[in-house]
């Protein structure tokens, strides 16, 4: 058996934040509608390929958008079509990204009852002024209100998205929301710092923000808190309670196969990598069998795009630079029974390079980054390009 | 032969006064072209010359005139270029001519190079016709012009066509006053063979494509001639005539005409411009006069971006030194740069165009170090060194002193910028010797200054400093002592030796402070801080800090696309590629590239 992720995109939300910089936008009821069953078309079609009995699903996410703008039947809808398509592991994890404010009792029950087991709530701060100027569609309270909702509901792994680096944030308005999020004990914690992306609203203004001193401080204090809390940081942004990793985070970083359905949608599956075409008309008229590809095989290769094989070379590459991403960084072992090179032999110079600048470290067959190789991370991950 | 019919001449003007586009009206008028032929202008056939408006190598074209007494003439126009970078390959041009044609723009009368390039004609005793272009201006003035070229060049002009070469009017004076006013060749055909080269152009089927004048005597096919300054000889293979754009081979050559040789030459070295091709067998007892090897004012680093390109480099250099004897290269080492050439250039524009050149033409990525120009160094041993890269500069102990070369330079302006003017060239270490005032409203301001001010972008400064209306011209005096200094640039307590460059004490601190700055901006961020220094010797005389990078991370991988991240430390590693290691240092080419523009505010 192989196990392997199924990301699926939806693309709707209420309003888009001014940071955002992912493919979603609002959508009208009947447009909802066409995508959710096209989105069931895909799932269908690619489960119809051949060797898909050799698959096990291990992670599902779903994720937006604010995918809990759906009503529980469409959710429930898409994780049986999944279910009919593969092999969903008993325990796998199955992640419905979910907005404060979007969410009710019933349907949360209802998501709970599709099989849903793991939410991840876009809080991104509990200072509501902030909140205010990400152009965020709630309030702290309105958050609160969704976070008790949801472990009333029986959701006993939630993870919680923050943001720093922030316009106007100062350390101790973040540590604030950092301490606030910790009373609530959250199984998992993704911390991002603000990436101010072109083309997004945020890009066009004049932003005040925080210094590099003062985000990188709000970096390390973010680790300091949530370790005294318990967490442990398994990758750059993500922290976890013991065995509260997220998964589906996890098999990104080292390799494993996943397939993308829904616009935008990245696929990594026997060596390719793919995406599903962005423009959400396209796609929904290819798998509605009406357009010009209608029959099956054809509608699905009509939305892919981007296709890529992976050399050996690129595999090596990402071998390293994502599974660096991970706090315990990479197997020289593993690169070796992968690729049938010792690990020194290809990255030697560069493992010397940093290892005396003090960015990575070697710890028996493990190679990783340091804290200070952390900050500076694309630099080094860069030179991991062969 | 008949030399009476023949007119050997020339178009001399100052920049954008309407030469080549005269040139054009004339070769299409006397019919050997059809419209449809004509290229726009089809003298300057290189694709860079076209661009720019500016002709760089001097051609000649040979065409047929009907005239109005019956006769048909044929006239032999040499083009010659406008630049004052280009000052010799306009003397030369100038020798092979008879005659020539000033033209003077009927809205802005004389500049300063309509008065550089005529007395360069009239040094080489040639007969120049006036004739006042762009009179359908609404601006033009040409009585005012008239007398203009009357009173400050003294050539009688009431009757000089009034012309406009862009709408083909007056162009049959033009010629009739070719035919009347221009003397024919003399020289008799009978006399050993004397024959000016003006050009060369390397073919690589024919080898060393000479243009000449012939002066004296005759050649054909089977002569064997000799270059009397080089003393190569060869059997003549071809002879003829410049077609349009093309060779058109001839039976022979003499006395008057004007023409190309070939004969199996490989080396365009062999075949100086200036130099006198004779009859080997018959030759003539003396040279012509005026031959003079020309000297580079201006040198600089070229390097390539890519180190493995060093041998693309050198082969680049070598062919478009076919063709440009002024270029001047020879191999040179930089700490910093690697394997490379240090080039000289007649001024800078030359050098602009040939790295122009070589990136376009021969697809080359170049690192160019400050231009500076040939210093003379007295040593305390009493030898001269005469030094074109700073980098060699003897120990200061061992410095007598040093002499910079200066130039006479004419600036033509409106005497509302005068103050302007003036205070440019005090800047510019400049010595004022006089003004003389053309009519009321303008003058011509005489300044001695020093080479090494004028290189970078005086042009510029006097152009912005007086909206575009300065003309400027100059030309070498010869050396004044002077104090300098060698500044040097530490990157990271590193001498780099690039970036050295020559400069007179009293600018030293603010060109020092300048260059920090710049660098300071162009020098990306790393993983330890970084000190730029710029140093008189061990003095340290200006500093700026590139502070240590604290944050390059991505927080973020969006929903598995892995490809969108791949991409950007692709980008990354690509911009390392493009750096140039000092030490633990990476810095960007523009880097080096940018201290050149310093004086932009």
């Amino acid at each position: 058996m192989r196990h392997i992720g199924i990301y699926i995109h939806i693309p709707f939300c209420v309003r888009k934040c001014y940071y955002c910089d992912f493919l979603s936008a609002p959508g009208s009821a009947e447009t909802q509608e066409l995508y959710f069953h096209a989105l069931c078309r895909q799932i269908r079609l690619t489960g119809q390929g051949e060797k898909n009995e050799e698959l096990s699903v291990c992670s599902i996410f779903i994720g937006g958008g604010t995918p809990s703008l759906w009503r529980g039947e469409w959710i429930a809808g898409l994780l049986s079509a999944v279910r009919e398509s593969f092999f969903v592991e008993p325990e796998a994890e199955i992640t419905l990204e979910c907005n404060p404010g979007t969410v009710s009792e019933e349907k949360l029950a209802a998501y709970k009852a599709a099989g849903v087991n793991r939410l991840s709530i876009g809080l991104q701060s509990a200072d509501n002024r902030l909140l205010r100027r990400l152009g965020r569609i709630h309030t702290w309270e309105d958050f609160l209100e969704s976070f008790r909702l949801a472990r009333a509901a029986g959701f006993t792994n939630i993870n919680i998205d923050l943001m720093s680096g922030l316009p106007n944030q100062t350390l101790e308005a973040y540590e604030d929301t950092l301490r606030k999020v910790l009373a609530l004990s959250p199984e998992h914690i993704s911390a991002y710092s603000l990436i101010v992306e072109e083309g997004t609203p945020f890009y066009e203004q004049e932003l005040e923000l925080p210094d590099e001193d003062t985000e990188r401080e709000m970096y390390y204090r973010t680790k300091e808190l949530l370790s005294q809390a318990g967490y442990e940081r398994y990758e750059i942004s993500n922290y976890a309670k013991p065995g509260c990793s997220c998964r589906h985070n996890l098999l990104y970083w080292t390799g494993m196969d996943y397939l993308g359905f829904g616009v935008g949608a990245a696929s990594l599956f026997l060596g390719q990598r793919y995406k599903i075409i962005d423009s959400l008309e396209a796609y929904v008229e290819m798998l509605s069998g009406t357009g010009e590809s209608g029959g099956g095989g054809s509608a699905l290769n009509a939305v892919k795009t981007q296709l890529q094989n992976l050399t050996s070379q690129d595999r090596m590459e990402e071998f390293c630079f994502l599974g660096l991403r991970c706090m315990k960084g990479i197997s020289m072992d593993a690169f070796e029974k992968q690729f049938g090179i010792p690990f020194l032999e290809a990255y030697k110079d560069v493992v010397v390079k940093y290892e005396g600048l003090g960015l990575l470290k070697r710890e028996g067959d493990r190679i990783s980054l340091t804290d200070k190789g952390i900050d500076v991370s694309n630099v080094v991950l860069a030179e991991f390009l062969l | 032969m008949d030399q009476s019919k023949i007119r050997n001449f020339c178009i001399i003007a100052h920049i954008d006064h309407g030469k080549s586009t005269l040139a054009d009206r004339i070769i299409e008028q006397t019919g050997l072209l059809t419209a449809r032929e004509m290229q726009d202008q089809v003298l300057d056939n290189m694709e860079l010359e076209r661009e720019r408006g500016i002709t760089i190598k001097s051609q000649a074209v040979r065409i047929v005139y009907q005239a109005k007494d019956g006769e048909q003439y044929i006239f032999n126009l040499i083009d010659t270029p406008g630049h004052v970078d280009f000052n010799y390959e306009v003397s030369r041009s100038l020798a092979a001519c008879d005659g020539a044609i000033l033209v003077v723009d009927a809205a802005q009368g004389i500049e300063a190079q309509t008065l550089a390039n005529v007395y360069l004609a009239l040094d080489h005793d040639l007969d120049v016709i006036p004739v006042i272009n762009k009179i359908d201006l609404p601006s033009a003035d040409p009585q005012r012009v008239i007398n203009e070229i009357e009173d400050v060049i003294g050539l009688e002009a009431q009757d000089a066509p009034l012309i406009s070469a862009k709408q083909g009017i007056g162009i049959d004076q033009v010629l009739e006053a070719v035919v009347k006013k221009l003397p024919p060749p003399k020289g008799s055909p009978d006399a050993p063979l004397k024959a000016l080269i003006f050009d060369s152009v390397y073919d690589p089927y024919k080898g060393v494509i000479v243009f000449c004048r012939i002066m004296e005597g005759r050649v054909k096919k089977g002569t064997r001639i000799r270059m009397m300054a080089t003393g190569a000889q060869e059997d003549v293979v071809e002879v003829g005539y410049f077609g349009a754009g093309q060779f058109i081979s001839c039976e022979e050559l003499s006395a008057g005409m004007v023409g190309y040789i070939t004969a199996s030459i490989k080396n365009v070295r062999e075949t100086m411009v200036g130099d006198t091709v004779t009859d080997a067998e018959n030759p003539a007892s003396e040279p012509l006069p005026g031959y003079k090897k020309v000297r580079p004012m201006v040198y600089c680093g070229l390097y390539p971006a890519d180190g493995a390109k060093y041998g693309d480099l050198r082969d680049a250099l070598e062919k478009l030194q076919l063709n440009d004897a002024s270029l001047f290269f020879e191999p040179e080492t930089s700490v910093a740069l690697g394997f490379g050439f240090r080039c000289g250039f007649l001024g800078l524009l030359h050098l602009e165009i040939i790295q122009e050149r070589l990136e376009r033409e021969y697809d080359l990525d170049l690192v160019t170090t400050a231009p500076g120009v040939v210093y003379r160094v007295h040593k305390t041993d009493g030898t001269m060194l005469e030094l074109t890269n700073p980098s060699n500069l003897p120990q200061p102990t061992e410095i007598e002193y040093m002499e910079e070369p200066v130039v006479s330079a004419e600036i033509m302006v409106t005497t509302e910028f005068i103050g302007n003017v003036m205070e440019l060239c005090q800047q510019r270490r400049g010595t004022y010797l006089g003004m003389e005032y053309m009519e009321t409203t303008r003058a011509l301001l005489k300044y001695e200054l020093p080479l090494n001010e004028i290189i970078y972008d005086f042009f510029d400064a006097l152009k912005s400093r007086t909206k575009g209306y300065a003309s400027f011209d100059y030309e070498l005096k010869g050396y004044v002592q002077s104090n300098l200094v060698k500044l040097d640039i530490l990157i990271n307590r590193e001498e780099v030796d690039a970036l050295s460059f020559i400069v007179h004490a009293d600018s030293a601190y603010e060109r020092g402070r300048k260059m920090c700055e710049k660098l300071k901006n162009e020098i990306p961020r790393h993983l330890f801080e970084i000190p730029i220094q710029a140093a008189i010797g061990n003095k340290i005389i200006a500093r700026e800090t590139v502070k240590a990078m604290r944050k390059d991370v991505l927080a973020k991988c969006y929903g598995g696309d892995i490809s969108r991240k791949k991409k950007l430390l692709e980008k990354q590693k690509e911009g390392k590629k493009r750096m140039r290691q000092i030490g633990n240092v990476e810095i960007p080419q523009q880097a080096f590239m940018s201290v050149l523009k310093l004086d932009e505010e």
